[in-house]
């Protein structure tokens, strides 16, 4: 017999106590409805993504360059499909980069999919202008530009909005690590620095 | 590297070394008191957490309920997203299938992302028998696994380390593995961090294979979920051509909105954050991003026994937190280790007896004893495990299965129900028991509270007059007070 038919001939053997009849839906769930959008939503967001000692910088459709130029010093990657009146003056197009190339950039700078603001939470789906998954993580400074409206109160909305095919990133400050003395220390093997242009 | 559990003792000779260890129970005691205190405050933040707490056991059980047809459904979505599904019936069969990959790709060495369930089946180990070096890349674990330690916490597997012990473990063994930690490392945990950012990172970059768990796994979807702070996650996860994730059948959720509620429940009360630094989500293979080989293998050893045992099923609830362990007044004081098992704790105390069998080593009986059944670990587990029922269970388990052998303790329970099953044996052993107690009180000492208390008891019961006060018999018996008095009418005010 296979692994797998004997594996699930056990499964059955041991679930012999849950009636036939019985469907996933009998077992009711229920759980706390997302939480309904509110103004103070971005005021929250920008509260918590500095909690986790990230930067966040708010600005105006028309501050963005000036932000840009500022952060992003050096040589700085940016997603091929970024568009370029976002690029800045180091911009390094990431045409399939190899690995130890994006080891050598200073920067990167990339769109993101949405906030959460509940928990100060960027997710990426790596979608147009987000970079693949390798680019925000290798170089040791993401800065990062999210639109306010992109801002949603919490987990349930996120997921609510999110493509399960896409593969995700969620960020939620620098990386980070409580190992030793369960002290928490910014920086490990993700980007150290994480800056956040929060735009309107 | 290569240190294994076991041959540890049973949990009361391994509890009494360690709590000897002075330095062991301060490094204990400032790690659980601190994640505690972080635990709680964003726990609090959640107005409807018990709610949540709630949902995730109902999601969980709605899965393992129904856990053949969402494992079924499981592999189509993997299959259909580009990944190749494994079965592993125990630890052996999963082991071969990773070497297998492995070297079907010709490498000698994978990068590890911390994961339970491979130090459950000892995958390091096998592949280090194949010619396979495996990296770990958590902090954590690279401390352990340089050390030639053993984890003793699922979250923080060094935890039973201090700054400075890590410090020495770097500066010796570093150097031995691959980038050396420099010369003037001090014992600040940002020049530890620094030091294993650099010594990983020419690992990270030229590996071609990578491990991983996954905390989740969504059957509709197929998509897998790690949850994780350093970024060492993401690295093996994006970085090398070939991933193989290992994944035990109770991590399934059955639909992509179900992981709403565990990505609430898992880091508040794993780390004490709103939300851990990273969570990489997954499905199959993405063209021209990350891996472009993904093996998933779907593993049992021993879980469909835990499913099996009605009561014990609520353990394969457990998302693997550890905010039993760090409540736990046994954990905060004996540390990881002396529960001899890759899971320690109160989750450990159940699922290690379930997931090997009771009646067989006296080491995993010993487990279900390692409990002072306080019930802090139910009230902090975020999917509602009650391990103080699961650990009672698992005593009367133990118990049944040494019936029949010989021991004190069977042969005083034995004399106990002989004495107790008749009323006549009961009120003589009371007359006995009440004219020596007599004779007692006038010598003995009082305990605090003016209780009369014997001191040792000879022979077998000495053990267990160790730790407890033994009262003096009382002068008379409940009964012989009641047929005397008449039920107390007749008694002198």
């Amino acid at each position: 017999m296979s692994a797998r038919d004997e594996i699930l001939g056990r499964i059955r053997a041991a679930l012999r106590d849950v009636p036939a009849t019985e469907t996933p839906a009998d077992i009711a769930v229920d759980r706390p409805a997302p939480a309904a959008a509110s103004p103070a939503d971005v005021d929250t967001f920008v509260e918590r993504v500095a909690d986790y000692r990230a930067r966040v910088v708010r600005c105006t459709p028309d501050e963005l360059a000036a932000h840009i130029a500022a952060e992003c010093t050096g040589r700085v990657l940016v997603p091929a499909d970024l568009p370029t009146e976002l690029w800045p003056a180091g911009a390094v197009p990431d045409h399939a980069l190899p690995v130890t190339e994006l080891d050598d950039v200073d920067a990167v700078l990339t769109t993101a999919a949405l906030g959460i603001a509940e928990t100060g939470t960027i997710v990426l789906d790596h979608d147009p202008g987000q970079g693949r998954r390798a680019a925000t993580l290798v170089p040791d400074r993401h800065v990062c530009i999210v639109r306010a409206d992109q801002v949603v109160p919490d987990v349930p909305s996120a997921i609510a909005k999110l493509d399960p095919t896409r593969p995700q990133t969620w960020i939620s400050g620098p990386s980070a690590t409580s190992d030793i003395e369960l002290d928490r220390v910014e920086g490990v093997h993700g980007p150290r620095n994480l800056v956040v242009l929060l735009l309107g | 590297m290569s240190r294994t559990f076991l041959g540890t003792p049973a949990f009361p000779e391994a509890a009494r070394s360690a709590l000897a260890n002075t330095q062991l129970r301060r490094n204990l005691a400032h790690a659980t008191s601190t994640i505690r205190a972080k635990r709680a405050a964003v726990v609090g933040e959640v107005a409807e957490w018990e709610r949540l707490r709630r949902a995730g056991a109902a999601l969980k059980d709605r899965t393992l309920r129904h856990l053949d047809t969402y494992l079924q459904q499981l592999e189509e979505s993997l299959t259909r997203a580009g990944a190749t599904v494994h079965w592993a019936r125990d630890a052996a069969e999963a082991n071969r299938i990773v070497v297998d990959v492995a070297r079907r790709h010709g490498t000698d060495e994978v990068v590890k992302v911390k994961s339970m369930v491979t130090a459950e089946i000892g995958l390091n180990d096998a592949l280090a028998a194949a010619g396979i070096t495996a990296w770990e890349t958590d902090l954590a674990e690279l401390i352990v696994q340089l050390g030639d330690d053993l984890p003793s916490h699922i979250l923080v597997p060094a935890i039973h380390r201090n700054r400075s012990e890590v410090r020495e473990i770097f500066l010796r063994e570093m150097g031995r593995y691959g980038r050396p930690a420099p010369a003037d490392l001090s014992d600040v945990p940002a020049e530890l961090a620094a030091a294993a950012r650099a010594h990983l990172r020419e690992k990270f970059l030229r590996s071609r294979v990578a491990v991983s768990g996954a905390n989740f796994a969504v059957a509709e979807t197929g998509t897998l979920a790690v949850v994780e702070s350093e970024g060492n996650g993401r690295m093996c996860l994006t970085l090398p051509e070939v991933l193989i994730s290992v994944v035990g059948i109770e991590k399934l959720v059955p639909t992509w909105a179900d992981l709403e509620v565990f990505l609430q429940l898992l880091p508040r009360s794993s780390t004490g954050e709103r939300m851990n630094p990273y969570t990489s989500l997954w499905t199959g293979v993405t063209p021209g991003d990350g891996p472009q080989e993904v093996h998933v293998v779907l593993l049992d050893n021993g879980r469909t026994q835990v499913l099996a045992d009605e009561v014990g099923r609520q353990a394969l609830r457990c998302i693997r937190c550890s905010a039993c362990l760090n409540v736990c007044p046994v954990y905060e004081r004996t540390g990881g280790h002396s529960y001899g098992s890759v899971y320690p704790g109160p989750i450990g105390a159940i699922l290690t007896p379930m997931l090997r069998g009771v009646g067989a080593d006296a080491q995993v009986d010993s487990l279900p004893y390692a409990s002072s059944l306080c019930g802090a670990c139910f009230e902090v587990c975020p999917v509602r495990i009650d391990i103080p029922e699961v650990l009672v269970h698992l005593r009367a388990e133990v118990v049944d299965s040494h019936r029949g052998h010989p021991s004190a303790q069977n042969a005083a329970m034995a004399a106990a129900a002989w004495t107790l099953g008749d009323a006549r044996r009961t009120s003589v052993a009371e007359r006995v028991a009440c004219a020596v107690g007599k004779l007692l009180r006038r010598t003995r000492r009082r305990a605090p509270g003016g209780r009369a208390t014997l001191g040792a008891l000879p022979g077998p019961a000495a053990r267990w007059a160790d730790a407890r006060d033994v009262p003096i018999p009382a002068p008379e018996s409940f009964r012989a007070w009641w047929a005397r008095t008449d039920g107390g009418r007749t008694e002198q005010q």
